[in-house]
């Protein structure tokens, strides 16, 4: 199950789903994790431990035929979008199985398949490629959103500004995802950011902007709603601010200690959005039996993808000079 | 080409109009959009749109027929919207992006160089990128005898910095026939294709059009003239110089082959070798700058591969090392002329 089930059928499987989806983007990186403390040569990745509710609310929101546009730290939301684990891995691997062949690595993971338009590492340049998508779905005459995901680092690019300006111009069916988590590498929001908090920005553009806590997927989930519905309704873009903390560094070998304190490391993880979201579930009377056999699924699934990944061909001396240009297909 | 083809005269803005039309025609997901593409956006309620049509008005006229849905006047903001025709052209669309002048590449160089040229690649081959990149360059070229052209800012060549990246393919037209061919070339292609646009051949380059579709193949040079004593290599509007400069020389007996080099990325060196093979002479004639120059690759790629056809040292032909001057009579200085060439040959043949 890598879509989320249609809203009709929500409650029991939708939630299912984002804690099936949480679960496993946080395996997924820990077990990265552990594969880079091991020395297993994976290349430079960026964790999203800790941000999950905002990838998983965002794209519980989202139907397959619509469009994400990802940052630099965006494994998680290739899975809540629905990329399969296995090439995800093997990708980090470098093997011929992955994602991209093994010529893009974790900072350009895509699968347009799923319409995931790619993991960017040029700070804010993914969100006008939402924009794109979304003009290309209304010229195309369908229904189809896009999602621009971004930090609250980007917020200081141009580009970001460009794109939120075009978007509110031409009422495209945009939502703009800020994952506020405090930090652009070492520089703190307050420092770096000349406003209270991100959403302010989206009275500049005519359009609504919300902050939400981005430790509660249902909080996500509910200002995503809103804004997909928006959008889809033809009702133009909106600005949605996740207040979230990633738990590790800005990437692998980061010591975030000299930046930011242990007190305040302690206390973002006491808002643990997988522990909250799985306290709702039992709230809400789901067996813990159940819940357990998600996360024993999740771990089967790492299992397997790293399986893949060690024992997936490397890519072959002619993929250096493929695909530099695109063949005509005609 | 046969002799019944339906051909007129066109200027090479009309042609390139005429290659964006015929190809909006054919396919509903082309689209245009850019800086005053059309003009007047949103005024339609006063009866008013098309005000202005791009730089060379070479998209004049298409709104009117493909409205405001397909031709896109954008906001000042070369980085998003280049970005959104690289999200569009992933997703479904053919865009067609007009950059008002190649000097303001450096407003949106990363969409360019790090996401459209590197995407097909970098993703694995997964996703096509069929975007087509316009943008007006060079001098204007008018002859003054005072007062200037439009200086440093906006009279750049730089499509060396474009051609560097690989991935990109760059393709200089320098007249209304090819023009037309290479765009509706660049438009079917289904990777990124910069066409570069000389300004002063907007209007001034005017020729025979065949009416009908046909594509000149991108990564081909063209031998535009036969000369067997050197070989004058010329790009965009220097094509023109090395055709003035190659009369010139027959009116002193030198005979001159020019090759039309079209298309800088992939460049077509097989024209080019086989060229210098028969006249053991090269001279390349550049209007940008020289250093990290197309010229000066040219040259190293005929050294490299050509070396034993070669009778005398090559020679580039170059915009001097500096910026573009505003004053007429400083610019006039600038840009390599006949002259130079047939001196640059003087050189050669001793």
């Amino acid at each position: 199950m890598t879509s989320p089930p249609s809203p009709s059928r929500l409650d029991r499987d939708l939630l299912l789903w984002m804690y099936e989806r949480m679960g496993l983007i946080r395996e997924f990186e820990e077990r990265l994790k552990t594969l880079v403390e091991r020395g297993v040569p994976v290349g430079p990745v960026h964790f999203y431990s800790g941000q999950e509710a905002v990838a998983v609310g965002v794209c519980a929101a989202l139907r397959p035929e619509d469009w994400i546009a990802s940052t630099h730290r965006g494994h998680g939301h290739c899975i809540a979008k629905g990329v399969d684990v296995r090439p995800m891995m093997a990708e980090l691997y470098g093997k011929a199985t992955g994602t991209n062949r093994g010529k893009g690595g974790s900072m350009h993971i895509t699968d347009v398949r799923v319409g995931m338009l790619g993991v960017n590492p040029i700070v804010g340049m993914g969100v006008p490629h939402a924009v794109g998508a979304a003009l290309s779905a209304r010229v195309r005459g369908t229904d189809e959103v896009a999602v621009a995901f971004f930090g609250e680092g980007a917020t200081s690019m141009g580009v970001v500004h460009e794109a939120m300006n075009m978007a509110a111009v031409w009422s495209l069916p945009v939502v703009f995802v800020c994952e506020n988590n405090g930090y652009a590498q070492a520089t703190p929001v307050e420092y770096a950011v000349a406003a209270d908090r991100i959403s302010d920005r989206a009275a500049a553009y005519r359009m609504p902007g919300v902050t939400v806590d981005g430790q509660d997927v249902l909080a996500v989930l509910e200002a995503a709603g809103e804004a997909v519905r928006r959008g889809r309704a033809g009702d133009g873009p909106s600005l949605v601010e996740c207040m979230t903390y990633r738990y590790h560094g800005h990437h692998q070998g980061d010591e975030t200690l000299r930046y930011r304190t242990a007190d305040e490391e302690r206390t973002a993880r006491e808002r643990d959005c997988l522990r909250r979201f799985r306290e709702v579930l039992s709230a809400q009377g789901f067996p813990v039996a159940e819940i357990d056999g998600i996360d024993v699924r999740n771990r089967e699934r790492l299992d397997e993808a790293i399986a893949f990944a060690e024992s997936s061909p490397l890519p072959g001396p002619e993929q250096l000079l493929a695909d530099v240009y695109v063949e005509s297909r005609s | 080409m046969s002799t019944e083809v339906a051909t007129r005269e066109l200027t090479f803005s009309q042609a390139i109009n005429e290659a964006l039309r015929q190809a909006m025609r054919l396919d509903p997901t082309v689209i245009v959009m850019g800086e005053d593409v059309a003009g007047a956006a949103g005024r339609a309620h006063l009866g008013l749109s098309d005000a202005w049509g791009g730089p060379l008005r070479a998209t004049r006229g298409l709104i009117g027929e493909f409205g405001p849905q397909r031709v896109i006047d954008t906001p000042i903001s070369e980085m998003g919207f280049v970005g959104a025709a690289v999200g569009a052209a992933m997703t479904g669309l053919r865009p067609v992006v007009e950059i008002m002048f190649a000097d303001l590449i450096g407003c949106c160089y990363d969409q360019i160089i790090n996401q459209a040229a590197k995407m097909h690649y970098m993703m694995g081959g997964q996703v096509d990128l069929p975007l087509v990149i316009r943008t007006a360059y060079g001098m204007h070229g008018f002859k003054r005898s005072y007062g200037g052209g439009a200086a440093a800012q906006h009279s750049q060549t730089l499509y060396a910095v474009l051609a560097h990246v690989p991935g990109l393919k760059v393709v200089v037209p320098s007249t209304a026939y090819n023009a037309k061919g290479l765009t509706l070339a660049a438009i079917r292609d289904n990777g990124p294709v910069v066409v570069m646009e000389h300004k002063f051949l907007g209007s001034a380059a005017k020729g025979p059009v065949p009416e009908g579709d046909y594509v000149i193949p991108i990564g081909k040079a063209e031998i535009v003239r036969r000369g067997t004593d050197v070989t004058l290599c010329g790009i965009g509007r220097m094509t023109h110089v090395c055709l003035e400069a190659a009369e010139l020389l027959a009116s002193r007996g030198t005979s001159a082959e020019v090759v039309d080099v079209l298309t800088l990325a992939p460049l077509d060196e097989a024209t080019i070798l086989e060229s210098v093979a028969r006249t053991h002479r090269l001279v390349v004639v550049d209007e940008d700058t020289p250093t990290a120059s197309m010229a000066r690759d040219i040259a190293a790629r005929v050294a490299d591969k050509g070396f034993d056809w070669l009778d005398g040292p090559i020679k580039t032909v170059t915009a001097p090392e500096a910026p573009v001057p505003f004053a007429a009579v400083l610019e006039a200085l600038y840009a390599p002329q006949a002259a130079n060439v047939v001196a640059a040959v003087d050189e050669i043949l001793g």
